[in-house]
């Protein structure tokens, strides 16, 4: 298989190959061959490891935009059955950078929302990089609306770059269709769970993510702004993105300190584009468990969890005092 | 050009008497500008307006009561790019007299109570942060608990980078609590003026029951720059300018800052009663 290797990933480049091919190749019945892959496999893990333990938020920032990692479709296949989705925002037209629909998790209906990037150049383009217009976000809204009617659990997987900075988006009013997602999703009352499970960017990535709880996949990342447009903003230079990717505390293990995410979904070894089913099994065991701990309360309860969920997030000085952080 | 260098330092120091048009270039006498509500008399241009004088061109005299105007920044993700983010917050403080980039409180406009916020773009850009987010939610929640109406005055680049994801979520936070007005049937008209971009604009900026911009104003989600660079093409005329807004049917109304006072307390006045 040819796979994409980031720069940090190389030094396992060539014990991958090496054990790839002994295993296609050679006989397996050989003790010498078997001792061999043996020793590769275990030289690799260790290397995994080794790389995975001192990742940088550069590092993860292109981790988390791996072209080979589960993106929302790939999720949806491994997670639920019975899955159907549903097109349009029944005004302008159907934007593929979101997929919403309806499917069965644990048999259990359920709504989901997503956005959907590409993997090869066709699908890059026709999805338009996981880069929403307003009508996806209304998309989105309205299947989500759908699910609140008929009482199904809401679940959201975020994966985009932003909202799509282009003439028509903003001439369909943008920044109205996240706007009234925020304000929506607030006031919605069956349990909402989101999902980041690689890029979540901005304003974009919060329009799907107003929920009850917010999940992380390991080397997902969320952040204010890219570590790109950061960079070329303070720093006046793109080049500087690392520092910026630094600056901006934006992997999992930070925002879960800084009371933004609920909890951190642990990647399989080497990250979820190495293992697409460990990913996805990890993830659904989590919304799982969030979803039966929200269903077992009242909406009004929800809604008031979500609200001061939100309201108390903030780091400020009143008076003398600090406050916030996590409530 | 020396000559007019010069004059532009000075200008910027406060000292000159005088002021240029940004869009006319007519050098107008400052106290007539202010008589003038900052709006060129020649072309109707409208110069960017700090907070306080916002509010006071909009308030009824002597009716103004601030609210907590005790909250502060802090740093919480000790950011530092070419700078130390409390080094930026102090040099705006210093610049401005604010603490941050929002004021608000209570007051009559025309004789109509309401709760009044308005952004102060020379702090930070009028940024997004946790200050200011929460500000803008206690405004939106004081309105609730006193049976008032609200008015906000945009003025923001959007997010602020400085506090991370933590200004990112103010967007929710704020959009959460206008769920809750809406409900209670107190109108919030949301008054747009240039420039109010990103973050703030995806949020409360958007979510007036009444949108108004300023004309000329700069309103969009991505700033023209951003856009242009991702299309790679020029961008259509007046784009993202209020009338623009207003012909594709994003703002109710292009009011201008001579009107705005009178225009607000009659919508308060026919929502209200």
């Amino acid at each position: 298989m040819l796979r994409h290797y980031l720069e940090f990933e190389r030094p396992l480049m060539e014990l991958e190959r090496e054990y790839e091919e002994l295993r296609r190749f050679a006989s397996p019945a050989d003790p010498k061959v078997a001792s061999r892959l043996k020793k590769l496999e275990a030289k690799i893990i260790k290397l995994r490891q080794e790389i995975f333990s001192r990742l940088t938020p550069w590092q993860r920032t292109q981790l988390a935009r791996h072209i080979e990692r589960p993106h929302a479709l790939d999720y949806i296949g491994l997670i639920l059955t019975d899955f159907v989705e549903l097109h349009g925002d029944r005004a302008f037209r159907d934007d593929p950078a979101v997929v919403a629909g309806l499917g069965k998790l644990e048999g259990e209906t359920v709504v989901v929302v997503g956005q959907q990037k590409g993997r090869d150049i066709y699908e890059l383009h026709r999805r338009n990089f996981g880069m929403p217009h307003p009508e996806g976000y209304r998309k989105a809204l309205r299947v989500m609306e759908l699910g609140a009617r008929f009482s199904k659990p809401i679940i959201t997987l975020v994966d985009t770059p932003g909202a799509y900075p282009g003439v028509g988006a903003e001439e369909r009013g943008q920044a109205e269709a996240i706007a009234r997602n925020l304000r929506e999703m607030a006031s919605m009352e069956v349990p909402i769970v989101a999902a980041v499970i690689g890029e979540g960017g901005s304003g974009g990535a919060l329009a799907i993510a107003v929920a009850d709880r917010i999940l992380m996949l390991q080397y997902a990342i969320f952040s204010v702004i890219s570590p790109e447009g950061c960079a070329a903003i303070l720093w006046r230079s793109r080049e500087k993105a690392p520092q910026a990717a630094e600056a901006l505390r934006l992997t999992a293990e930070d925002l879960k300190e800084l009371g933004v995410v609920d909890e951190i979904v642990p990647e399989p070894l080497g990250g979820a584009h190495r293992d697409h089913r460990g990913a996805a099994m990890a993830l659904k065991e989590a919304l799982i468990r969030h979803l039966e701990e929200l269903k077992r309360m009242t909406p009004e309860e929800r809604l008031e969890a979500r609200y001061e969920k939100f309201r108390r997030m903030g780091v400020f000085l009143e008076g003398t005092s600090e406050d916030g952080k996590e409530g | 050009m020396a000559i007019f260098k010069k004059k532009r330092k000075k200008e910027e120091k406060g000292e000159d008497l005088w002021e240029r048009c940004k869009a006319c270039q007519e050098v107008i006498l400052r106290v007539e500008l202010e008589r003038n509500l900052r709006v060129c008399p020649r072309c109707g241009f409208h110069f960017p307006l700090p907070a306080r004088k916002r509010l006071g061109f909009t308030v009824d005299e002597g009716s103004f009561q601030e609210l907590d105007g005790d909250l502060s920044p802090t740093d919480p993700l000790r950011f530092k790019d070419t700078k130390r983010y409390p080094e930026r917050l102090r040099e705006a403080q210093e610049k401005t007299g604010l603490r941050d980039a929002f004021i608000y409180g209570t007051g009559l406009i025309e004789g109509q109570p309401a709760v009044v916020g308005a952004f102060e773009f020379s702090f930070l850009g009028g940024s997004l942060g946790s200050v200011v987010g929460e500000k803008v939610t206690r405004a939106i929640e004081e309105a609730r608990k006193r049976r008032l109406g609200l008015v906000i005055f945009s003025c923001s680049g959007g997010a602020r980078m400085q506090e991370g994801i933590l200004s990112l979520v103010q967007m929710a936070k704020t959009s959460a609590a206008l769920a809750r007005l809406r409900k209670e049937g107190l109108p919030y008209l949301s008054i747009l003026t240039d420039p109010t971009t990103g973050g703030v604009t995806a949020s409360f900026g958007m979510l007036g029951d009444i949108i108004i911009a300023e004309p000329g104003a700069l309103i969009g989600f991505a700033g023209p720059r951003v856009i242009k660079e991702t299309i790679g093409e020029e961008l259509p005329k007046g784009f993202q300018r209020a009338e623009y807004l207003l012909e594709h049917g994003l703002v109710d109304l292009v009011v201008e800052r001579k009107e705005m006072r009178k225009v607000i307390a009659k919508l308060l006045d026919l929502l209200y009663h």
